[in-house]
């Protein structure tokens, strides 16, 4: 705004004809009368048998194996990122062997579907009866019957854990390559190790990169625990199985699980939205002309 | 305590088929301000990376004060030192970079606790209190809490320099410094280092500040394509440089 302007006074306000949008116009009465076919059919079709759905939704048996899906999932995210990082750290190691050992690990796991892996954790007594603590090719000390040791509630957490480690693995490891070469040199200028540096400097700064696809994974592992059923485990899906093959009610059973997953995701992406907004917040980035202005 | 606080005998450091390093030779004396110049390319920065072995040398023989850097010697033969051995070398060697690297995850404070802590396993009280004395030395010691992003370029060059300086290192190696900076803040930062230099710290300092290299600088080494080229007096070699290479770098510098 300059002065000059000032003695004329301010013009008139523009009042255009705005442009017409009749595609919007048509797109709104298209999904409109799909919303009222929706709701017509949720209303009115007897099949969605609510009275059934809402009886269910909270019995003892669903509850449980909400809960069981709540804590396989928290069990493989947690154990997940704790492997992958120790795996990011092998592939990025200046130790070949290790180097090489977390590629085959990554190559294996994720060149093959977590759904057939679940199978196999859940038939790993046929490929090993027993479990032995030893030596190597050695004495065995104790064996136990792998049936009795590797419960199915062991097998799912395992089988999650295993598989989402290798995808942690390269989200951690793109983590910490976004971290700057130059705080590696600076730190080891001081005479940290590598592994002080990785623990003090370039992890906590890695975080702002790892964060928001482990919140994705997380969303994911929640609807990847019905995958388990493969085991079986007892989670929401095999729930809603489990009470449909008793009652014939299954479009009903399904949608109630589909209501539990939908509940817990929503509460996960709330949770994922807020700490994004910790990790991403100004206090790193430069506020330099703010800081100047202000003095 | 050596004679020569550094000594570079014929040190060559090659990456891949490009040497950068072609035989350097030099001697730092306790106490002693080294100017290091020349074009870029010369090897100038990878030769000051050497010294605290953020570069591994190819062949000839790189001592701080007395002891190989990142070898030892047994007999006549050479064994690499483990991780460890390395950085407690380092620990010794302050090292200031071009684009300051501070740690954007801590506040100033933080910055220069974190290496006499961690590594040093000093008492944090003792260490805060140092750094504040250190911070204050710098002419900041308002910004303490500040994060590196809420500081100016010259400011984040002064913090870097305090917590080079907090490890209290007997030699100080500054990468051009103040080349990343915009004009009015180099200032600032020479202010620092020059105080440095009468405080006594032995310093080799890469640089294209002529005014600074004449008037604290005790020897100036000029660098040209992997070699050292000429070196002397800086003010000596500055007015009356005897190498063509070094006449046509200053003509276009000075």
């Amino acid at each position: 705004m300059t002065t000059s302007t000032q003695p004329r006074g301010r013009p008139e306000a523009i009042r255009a004809v705005p442009v017409r949008h009749p595609g919007r116009w048509l797109a709104a009465a298209v999904i409109a009368v799909l919303v009222a076919m929706a709701v017509n059919t949720l209303v009115y079709n007897p099949r969605f048998n609510w009275p059934e759905q809402f009886q269910y939704l909270f019995a003892p048996p669903v509850l449980t194996a909400v809960v069981n899906t709540i804590w396989l999932t928290a069990a493989a995210m947690v154990g997940g990122t704790v492997f992958g990082v120790v795996l990011a750290l092998m592939r990025m190691s200046p130790n070949p062997i290790l180097r090489a050992a977390s590629w085959f690990y990554l190559w294996v796991f994720r060149g093959t579907p977590l759904y057939t892996q679940l199978l196999i954790w859940g038939a790993i007594g046929a490929l090993f009866p027993t479990v032995s603590l030893g030596i190597p090719f050695g004495p065995e000390f104790v064996t136990w019957q792998t049936q009795a040791l590797i419960s199915a509630a062991i097998a799912a957490s395992v089988g999650l854990i295993l598989n989402e480690a290798a995808y942690m693995a390269e989200i951690v490891r793109a983590g910490i390559l976004s971290v700057d070469r130059g705080q590696h040199e600076a730190s080891g200028a001081l005479g940290m190790t590598r592994m002080q540096t990785m623990r003090r400097i370039v992890l906590p700064q890695a975080m702002r990169v790892i964060i928001p696809p482990t919140g994705n994974e997380t969303i994911a592992m929640l609807k990847n625990t019905s995958l388990v059923a493969a085991i079986p485990f007892y989670e929401l899906t095999f729930a809603a199985q489990n009470i449909y093959a008793r009652t014939y009610q299954v479009i009903p059973m399904l949608i109630m699980a589909v209501l539990w997953y939908l509940a817990l995701s929503s509460i996960l992406m709330i949770g994922q939205y807020y700490l994004e907004r910790h990790y991403g917040r100004s206090e790193r980035t430069p506020t330099v002309a703010r800081d100047q202005a202000g003095e | 305590m050596s004679d020569f606080m550094v000594k570079a005998e014929q040190v060559h450091k090659s990456f891949g088929r490009l040497e950068v390093l072609k035989g350097i030779d030099l001697q730092v004396s306790p106490s002693e301000v080294m100017c290091v110049v020349g074009p870029s390319g010369s090897g100038k920065s990878t030769f000051l990376r050497c010294i605290n072995h953020l570069e591994k040398i190819d062949a000839g023989r790189l001592y701080v004060d007395g002891e190989l850097v990142g070898y030892r010697q047994r007999g006549d033969k050479l064994h690499e030192l483990h991780e460890k051995e390395v950085a407690a070398q380092r620990r010794e060697i302050g090292m200031v970079f071009q684009r300051f690297n501070l740690f954007p995850h801590m506040t100033a404070v933080e910055n220069i606790m974190e290496a006499p802590v961690q590594v040093r396993r000093e008492s944090k009280a003792e260490v805060r209190q140092r750094a504040g004395e250190l911070l204050d030395r710098v002419g900041l010691a308002d910004k303490a809490t500040a994060y590196p992003g809420q500081l100016s370029g010259g400011q984040q060059q002064r913090v870097a320099i305090a917590r080079a300086l907090a490890m209290r290192p007997k030699l100080m190696l500054f990468d051009e410094p103040t080349s990343a900076l915009d004009p009015e803040l180099v200032g600032e930062v020479l202010e620092v280092m020059k105080q440095l230099a009468r405080d006594g710290m032995t310093m080799i300092v890469v640089t294209h500040e002529m005014g600074f290299a004449r008037e604290v600088g005790d020897s100036l080494v000029f660098m040209d394509d992997g070699i050292v080229v000429e070196s002397g007096n800086p003010r000596e070699v500055l007015a009356d440089p005897k190498h063509d290479r070094t006449k046509a770098f200053l003509s276009k510098v000075l």
